[in-house]
């Protein structure tokens, strides 16, 4: 499957490899067993866009966290205050607590669909790599992978028309039929919340397949095998043999449904019908208020969540499985 | 280990249905785009009308908004293709202090959140930036979201790159070396050929990546310049017809599943897979 790919053809190089022009030889000279120098001008200009434009734009996001609005014109002024933060983080006002509330429903949001994902993903690569014949894995697995390419808002807009109810004020005119699954099956679940989950886990179920797949494609057939002649069940086999050699493809395919989870907020205005069910949606709603160093404050929760998250799956080995 | 025949079967019928619950969303855009009635309330699979089509192509705001989406996915793919794989090469050749940060560093935009990157985009974009010897102030419109875009358009640039480079065996370079190739000639003749069909296909993918994107091209785009996804987004509160968005929705599929589809056979390796 992995075949080597092909190296240039000869006629690439006009039969023979030309020599390199003088300027070109002077410089290869230069680079000649210097490590260094072969580190700093290759890494040099991707290092510098990411640390200047991305983090450097974390950084001013946290202070402009700190810059107290001018309730007048409702633009940041130059005093620093830390007020905001107190608004977003101050656990025992329980003024506060509607945002944690909202917070960690969120959270709960994005843990359910990583589960989800991950009890899918798992028993359908498996048939993948392990049960269907060789000739059906790689077609399975693009097709697969492709809706993964389909678009967002493409999907976002597929569960509005599967979950539209009938008479429906998203209908035309508040008229029409519903959606599909009313119209085919007699039962939707509306906008709400199960619409939410279920389009999230639509959303990004292919991430979770992607690293889940590479991880059993490389588990040896010949491990599932020693677990049987000594006696395991399937599910043992599963439960202390596959489960822990797959936990870093697991771990990294949560990284993405449940980050992506996390910041939603287009999705519950396309599947959803009340504002601020996600925390991704407050946020949005204070920095249209405006209050941009609200807003900001308010960035950090999932911003230290996540980073918390990425260190915990980073120890289970993820970023080698991404 | 053995699994009964019941429990094959199973598992071959969950993947079925897998399948279905993937495409099945996809084909009632595709239907609905068609839709006789105005609505996108389902009338089955009878009627057909062409127009949905071509009423989204009378007005000017899709037009435009697809001929943007392209000109910023065409130039943060470039950019992307050049970053990542500079970083690609010089993780897969070289060990060094830092290293793994700098890995971290490279997926953080695609691991934080949309909103979160976006509101930090947004915030240092438009404010004015003081470095002392001279200040500046980035601002919006095409120029932010080529940026903004790049960024995390790197990630899938690195990846496809250095997923190849770790597979291809580092004895090619040295057999090159070996035959008296400088490192300009390697380069050349041995490492670009390598990697070729893996960057074609990391580029493919930025390229679908930046298109499709909409979380952080909300806040990064300005009110003057509107990407494909804006528009189908801003498509929401149209009670006139409803069926538009789906109608770009099809559009953006047709063009995207085959090129994924094309990305995909070249990161195999260029070969039959």
């Amino acid at each position: 499957m992995d075949q080597p790919p092909r190296l240039a053809e000869p006629s690439d190089a006009g039969g023979r490899a030309s020599a390199p022009s003088r300027p070109l030889r002077a410089l290869n000279r230069r680079f000649h067993g210097r490590r260094r120098l072969g580190v700093g001008s290759l890494l040099g200009l991707p290092l510098s866009w990411m640390l200047f434009v991305y983090l450097g734009s974390l950084v001013l996001l946290v202070i402009s966290a700190l810059y107290r609005l001018d309730p007048d014109s409702t633009k940041p002024t130059d005093e620093f205050t830390t007020d905001n933060l107190r608004t977003a983080f101050q656990l025992w006002d329980p003024k506060v607590w509607d945002i944690i509330y909202v917070f960690f429903r969120t959270v709960g949001v994005a843990v359910l669909v990583t589960v989800v994902c991950c009890l899918i993903a798992l028993p359908v690569t498996f048939f993948i790599s392990k049960v269907a014949w060789k000739w059906m894995r790689r077609g399975l697995v693009v097709s697969l992978l492709l809706p993964l390419w389909a678009g967002y808002l493409v999907k976002g807009y597929a569960w509005r028309a599967m979950v539209s109810p009938a008479g429906g004020r998203f209908a035309a005119a508040g008229k029409g039929d519903g959606g599909f699954l009313e119209s085919s099956l007699g039962w939707t679940p509306g906008y709400g919340v199960v619409a939410i989950i279920v389009a999230e886990v639509y959303l990004w179920l292919p991430y979770m397949i992607l690293p889940i797949y590479a991880g059993l494609d490389r588990l040896a057939p010949s491990l599932l095998d020693a677990a049987g002649d000594l006696g395991a069940r399937p599910f043992r086999t599963f439960r202390s043999v596959i489960l822990p050699l797959l936990l870093p493809s697991v771990a990294a395919g949560s990284i993405f449904t449940f980050s992506l989870t996390l910041g939603d907020y287009i999705l519950p205005k396309i599947v959803y019908t009340e504002k601020n069910f996600m925390f991704g949606s407050v946020i949005n709603a204070t920095l249209g208020n405006p209050n941009q160093p609200l807003a900001a404050a308010y960035t950090l929760w999932p911003l230290l969540i996540i980073v918390m998250f990425l260190f915990a799956m980073k120890r289970a080995g993820a970023f080698e499985n991404l | 280990m053995k699994l009964n025949l019941a429990s094959k079967v199973a598992l071959c019928a969950f993947t079925v249905a897998t399948l279905v619950f993937l495409y099945l969303p996809l084909v009632v855009v595709a239907r609905l785009s068609f839709n006789p009635t105005k609505s996108v309330g389902w009338s089955g699979w009878s009627g057909f009308t062409l127009d949905w089509w071509r009423q989204v192509w009378e007005v000017e705001g899709p037009k435009q908004a697809l001929l943007n989406s392209c000109k910023v996915a065409a130039v943060a793919m470039v950019l992307a293709m050049v970053l990542g794989t500079m970083a690609a090469m010089a993780m897969a050749r070289f060990q060094f202090f830092g290293k793994s940060a700098v890995s971290f560093i490279l997926v953080l935009p695609i691991a934080l959140p949309g909103i979160v990157t976006g509101i930090a985009l947004q915030n240092t974009f438009a404010r004015t930036i003081n470095l002392g010897l001279f200040s500046f102030r980035v601002g919006f419109g095409f120029h932010s979201l080529v940026i903004a875009h790049a960024t995390f358009c790197v990630v899938v640039a690195y990846n496809n790159v250095l997923a190849r480079l770790r597979r291809s065996s580092p004895n090619l370079l040295e057999a090159s070396a070996d035959l008296g190739a400088h490192g300009s000639q390697t380069f050349r003749y041995v490492t670009f050929p390598l990697m070729r069909s893996a960057l074609l296909a990391g580029g493919i993918l930025a390229f679908a990546l930046s298109f499709d994107e909409i979380v952080v091209t909300t806040f990064t785009a300005g009110s003057g310049f509107k990407t494909l996804p804006i528009w189908i987004l801003e498509q929401l509160s149209n009670r006139q017809n409803p069926l538009l968005p789906y109608v770009m929705a099809t559009l953006v599929m047709v063009v995207s599943i085959p090129l994924a589809w094309l990305a995909q056979r070249l990161s195999d390796g260029g070969g039959d897979g």
